[in-house]
C-alpha cells in the first residue's frame, strides 16, 4: 500500500470565490483512518482554514455527512482503504445549499420538521405506570426511530433535487415512526400534512433514500406503506359520514 | 445589537432540552431560548449507550439505588441530592416513557431492565444499546411542541455577561454568519456537558469541550471536585469509541493475554459463568480501570500499536443476544475494529469517558452567582462523588435538568434589567472576537500542537494515578501553554463558518478547564475513587471528606476551599465489592 493518499476537496469560501473550486491534500494512507481522520490531518496540520462538521466520530451523531467519491455517506464510516488508491473525491452533499467548503445548509429540513408532529399524540393522560407495549410492537416502529438525521437520504432523493417542498424521505419515515407506535393516536393529525401534494405523493419510489441510509432506515418502505394507507382513508373519508371513519 | 429572554439555556443535550420543557411546561409565558454550538440532536447525550437507572418495581428500593450511589462515589456523594435523584429518577423515565422513547421492553409489555456495574439491583432502563441516542431525539422532538422554546442552533457562546454578581445573559456567535450578538436573559441555565476532549484518549465528542465549566469559570463561579475524572474500562483502542458497561451487563468477561479473568486478582471477587451484581466484571469502574493499570505492571496485557490492551469476551452469549441486546456494540466493533464480537475478543483499555466534578450547584441547579444554573455533566450537585456509577448520567441529567428548569421558572420576573454596565462588556467581547481571532495576523504555531501538548499532560499528569510530582510537572508545562496559545496562528480570518476560530475558542476553554483538574488533584492528598494519589494510596476521610471548591480570582489566579459533604444517613464505610 502507498505511503499517501491524495483527497480532493471541494471548497467554496463565499467571502472570497463566486464558484466551488477543488483542492488537493496529500496525507497519510493509514489503514485505521476514515475519510474524517484524513479530513482532520489537514485541518489539523495543512490547513486550518478547510471547514466541516463532525462530533462523535461513531456514526450516531449524523454530523459528518459528505459526498465521497460521488456517494452520500458518514465521512466518519468511509475508510480510506475502500477508496484507495484514490485520489478521493470529497464534496458536499448534494441537494443542498452549500454554506462553504463541505458545509451544507439544513435549514429547510428543520423548518418542516415540526410539520409531521413528531411527538407522541396521547388521546387521553398517561397511565400512572408505563404504556404497556410488547416487543412485537415495538419491532414495529423501532426501525423508523433509528433516524440521526445526517441528511444522507435528502442527497440520494432525486424528487428532493427538483422539489424543495418535499418533505422528503426522513421526515415521511418519522411520520410514520409515530403513526406505528401503539402508544400514539396521532396519526389522523399527520394525514394532512402528509398526503398534501409535497407530501408522500411527491415521490416517485426511486428507492435511494434506503439505500442511501447508514442506518439500515426504509424510508422507501414507509412511505410506500404510507401510500396504501392513506389511499384507503381517503376512499373512507369520501364514502362514509365522518363518524365512522 | 441584543435580544432578549426570560430564560437562556447553553446546550442542546438531554440537559438542556429537558430543562427547557420543564421552564415552558411550568410557565407558558416565558419566552425561553436554547444556544447550542451543534444542531441539538448532534449533542454528546446522543453517543450514550447502557442505560438509566431508576429503582422499576421491588425488591429495589430507593434506599438500595441511594446506598449503591453513594457507595459508588466512595462517599464523596451528597446524600440529600442523592435521595432527591433516586427519588425523582423513576418519574423522569416514566415521563420519557410517556413522550415516546422507545425503552426495550419484557415479554408481557413492561419496561425491561437489565443489571450494571456498581448496582445490586437490576434497575438499569435500555433501548437497546443506543439509549442516549433514543433520549436525546425524544426530548428533541418533544422540544419542538413547545411554541416558547426558540433555538439558536450552531451559535457558540464565548462569555457570560455578569454585573455585580449577578448572570444577565451571553455573547455569542452564529457560526454560519460570524454574526456576534449579546443575547440577555433574567436566568441562564449552562447544559453544556462534559470536557472528556481535555485529554488525547476519550470517549466524548468532539464537541465535549468543556465550555460550560469555563464559561462559569471566569465568570467567577466556583467548579467542584474536578480532580475526579472517570475513565471508563471499555474503549476501543485507536478511536477510544466507548463499547458499553452493557456488554459485561449482558454477561461479557475481561480477560488478559492468558485469558485469564484477572478481575479476581483485584478484591472484586470471583469469577461465576453468569454476571454476578456487584462483582467482577459488574464492579464500579474506578476500580475497574485501576485494576487495568495493575495488570500492565504485571506485565499481563497484549501491546498493540495504541497501547496496551485486554480483552472483552462476548463470545459465549451467542449471535442472537448480542444482536437483540448489543447491536451497536457489534456495529461498532465491526466498523471500527475489524471484529465480530460474535465470534472474536474485542481489544479494549481504559478510556477517558466522564467529569464528575462540575459547577458547583445546590440541589436545584443554582450556582454561587446569582441568575445563573447549571445541570447534567456540566454541574457537580453533587451525586456522582468520587466515581459515577453507569447508568446514572442520563437520569441526572432528566432529573437535575427538570430541576433546574422548574427553578428559574419560579424565580422569573423578580429583576429588571440588565443592568446598563452589561451592555459595555458586550461590545468588549465583541471588540475582543473581532480584534483577537478574526484579525490575528503571523501566529507562530498551530491550534492542534498546542492542543495536543495539553492532552499528553493531562494523561501524564492527571490520569488514573497521580501523584504530587506528576500533577506539578502537569501545572508547569500548562503554564507554558497557556502562553503560547495567546500566539497561536488562527489563519482563517473569515466570517462564514470558521471552525478554525471556533477550535481557538474551544481550546482557550480547554485550557482553564485543565488549569482546574490540575490544580485540584495536586491539593487533593488521598486517594478516593476516581482521584488515586501514588504518594497517599489511602482514603483520608479526617482531611478530606469534603468537595474541592476553585475559584478563579480577579487578577486570573485561583484559589481552592474545601466544602463538607453533607451525609445524611450513610456514615462512610468501606467500599465492598464481590462479597
Amino acid at each position: 500500500m502507498a505511503d499517501t493518499i491524495t483527497l480532493e476537496v471541494a471548497r467554496y469560501r463565499p467571502e472570497q470565490e463566486d464558484e466551488p473550486t477543488t483542492q488537493c491534500y496529500e496525507i497519510p494512507m493509514r489503514r485505521e483512518w476514515t475519510v474524517l481522520d484524513g479530513l482532520n490531518h489537514v485541518k489539523d496540520r495543512l490547513d486550518g482554514t478547510l471547514s466541516f462538521r463532525w462530533s462523535c466520530r461513531m456514526g450516531i451523531c449524523g454530523s459528518c455527512g459528505m459526498t465521497i467519491d460521488g456517494d452520500p455517506v458518514l465521512a466518519c464510516e468511509t475508510f480510506l482503504t475502500d477508496h484507495h488508491p484514490g485520489p478521493v473525491r470529497v464534496e458536499p452533499l448534494r441537494n443542498f445549499p452549500v454554506i462553504r467548503d463541505l458545509v451544507v445548509e439544513l435549514t429547510d429540513f428543520m423548518a418542516k420538521l415540526p410539520h409531521v408532529m413528531p411527538w407522541l399524540v396521547a388521546d387521553e393522560p398517561p397511565p400512572d405506570t408505563e404504556y404497556l407495549q410488547k416487543p412485537a410492537e415495538v419491532d414495529e416502529y423501532q426501525q423508523y426511530s433509528m433516524c440521526i438525521n445526517c441528511m444522507l437520504c435528502y442527497a440520494a432523493c432525486p424528487v428532493y433535487g427538483l422539489e424543495r417542498d418535499f418533505l422528503g424521505p426522513a421526515l415521511i419515515a418519522l411520520a410514520q415512526r409515530y403513526n406505528l407506535d401503539s402508544r400514539d393516536h396521532g396519526d389522523h393529525d399527520r394525514l394532512e400534512i402528509l398526503s398534501a401534494p409535497e407530501g408522500i405523493w411527491d415521490c416517485t419510489f426511486v428507492g435511494e433514500c434506503s439505500r442511501a441510509c447508514p442506518k439500515g432506515v426504509d424510508p422507501a418502505g414507509a412511505i410506500q406503506r404510507y401510500k396504501l394507507e392513506a389511499a384507503k382513508r381517503t376512499v373512507r373519508s369520501l364514502l362514509l359520514p365522518r363518524g365512522r371513519r | 445589537m441584543s435580544t432578549r429572554y426570560d430564560v437562556v439555556i447553553v446546550g442542546g443535550g438531554g440537559a438542556g432540552l429537558r430543562a427547557a420543557i420543564a421552564v415552558a411546561e411550568a410557565r407558558p409565558d416565558l419566552s425561553i431560548a436554547i444556544i447550542s454550538k451543534v444542531y441539538p440532536m448532534r449533542s454528546h447525550t446522543v453517543s450514550a449507550e447502557g442505560g438509566a437507572a431508576a429503582v422499576i418495581r421491588p425488591p429495589d428500593t430507593l434506599d438500595d439505588h441511594a446506598h449503591d450511589t453513594i457507595s459508588g462515589g466512595d462517599w464523596l456523594c451528597d446524600q440529600d441530592a442523592v435521595e432527591a435523584f433516586v427519588a425523582e429518577a423513576p418519574g423522569e423515565l416514566l415521563r420519557l416513557e410517556h413522550w415516546g422513547c422507545p425503552w426495550s421492553r419484557e415479554p408481557d409489555g413492561r419496561i425491561a431492565v437489565r443489571p450494571f456495574g456498581g448496582m445490586r439491583r437490576v434497575r438499569t432502563w435500555f433501548a437497546a444499546d443506543k439509549t442516549g441516542f433514543h433520549l436525546l431525539h425524544t426530548l428533541f422532538q418533544t422540544s419542538l411542541r413547545y411554541p416558547s422554546i426558540v433555538r439558536y442552533d450552531e451559535w457558540f457562546v464565548t462569555r457570560l455577561l455578569v454585573d455585580d454578581g449577578r448572570v444577565w445573559g451571553v455573547v455569542a456567535i452564529e457560526v454560519m454568519s460570524g454574526r456576534i450578538d449579546a443575547i440577555t436573559a433574567e436566568s441562564v441555565i449552562l447544559c453544556t456537558g462534559g470536557c472528556g476532549r481535555v485529554y488525547p484518549f476519550t470517549t466524548n465528542a468532539n464537541i465535549s469541550t468543556g465550555d460550560g465549566l469555563a464559561l462559569a469559570y471566569r465568570a467567577g463561579a466556583p467548579l467542584e471536585d474536578m480532580e475526579f475524572v472517570q475513565y471508563h474500562p471499555t474503549g476501543l483502542p485507536f478511536t477510544g469509541i466507548l463499547i458499553s458497561e452493557a456488554a459485561r451487563a449482558e454477561g461479557g468477561w475481561l480477560v488478559n493475554r492468558d485469558g485469564y479473568r484477572y478481575l479476581q486478582d483485584y478484591n472484586l471477587g470471583r469469577p461465576a459463568p453468569g454476571p454476578v451484581l456487584r462483582s467482577m466484571e459488574l464492579g464500579p469502574r474506578d476500580r475497574l480501570s485501576q485494576a487495568f493499570v495493575k495488570e500492565v505492571d504485571r506485565g499481563r496485557t497484549t501491546d498493540t500499536p495504541w497501547g496496551p490492551v485486554v480483552h472483552l469476551d462476548l463470545r459465549h452469549l451467542g449471535a442472537e443476544v448480542i444482536e437483540a441486546r448489543l447491536p451497536f456494540v457489534r456495529e461498532l466493533c465491526r466498523d471500527y475494529e475489524h471484529v465480530d464480537p460474535v465470534r472474536e475478543l474485542i481489544p479494549v483499555r481504559p478510556v477517558v469517558h466522564y467529569m464528575m466534578g462540575g459547577v458547583s450547584t445546590d440541589l436545584v441547579g443554582a450556582t454561587a452567582l446569582d441568575g445563573l444554573y447549571a445541570a447534567g455533566e456540566t454541574a457537580c450537585v453533587s451525586i456522582n462523588g468520587a466515581n459515577r456509577l453507569g447508568s446514572n448520567s442520563l437520569p441526572e441529567l432528566l432529573v437535575f435538568g427538570a430541576r433546574a428548569g422548574a427553578a428559574v421558572a419560579e424565580a422569573a420576573g423578580r429583576h429588571t434589567g440588565p443592568a446598563p454596565a452589561v451592555a459595555a462588556q458586550a461590545r468588549d467581547e465583541e471588540h475582543r472576537l473581532e480584534s483577537d481571532l478574526l484579525h490575528r495576523e503571523g501566529g507562530r504555531e498551530r491550534l492542534a500542537t498546542i492542543r495536543e501538548e495539553l492532552r499528553e499532560t493531562m494523561e501524564q499528569g492527571v490520569g488514573i494515578y497521580r501523584s504530587g510530582d506528576s500533577t506539578a510537572k502537569a501545572a508547569d508545562k500548562l503554564y507554558e501553554l497557556r502562553e503560547r496559545c495567546r500566539n497561536a496562528a488562527v489563519d482563517d480570518h473569515s466570517r462564514v463558518f470558521n471552525t478554525e476560530l471556533v477550535a481557538a475558542l474551544e481550546l482557550s476553554f480547554l485550557l482553564d478547564v485543565a488549569e482546574s483538574i490540575v490544580r485540584c488533584a495536586s491539593l487533593r492528598e488521598e486517594s478516593r475513587g476516581a482521584h488515586q494519589r501514588t504518594d497517599f494510596p489511602a482514603r483520608d476521610d479526617e482531611r478530606f471528606l469534603a468537595h474541592s471548591q476553585i475559584r478563579r480570582t480577579g487578577d486570573g489566579a485561583s484559589t481552592v476551599s474545601y466544602r463538607p459533604v453533607t451525609i445524611t444517613r450513610w456514615p462512610p464505610a468501606e467500599r465492598v465489592y464481590g462479597r
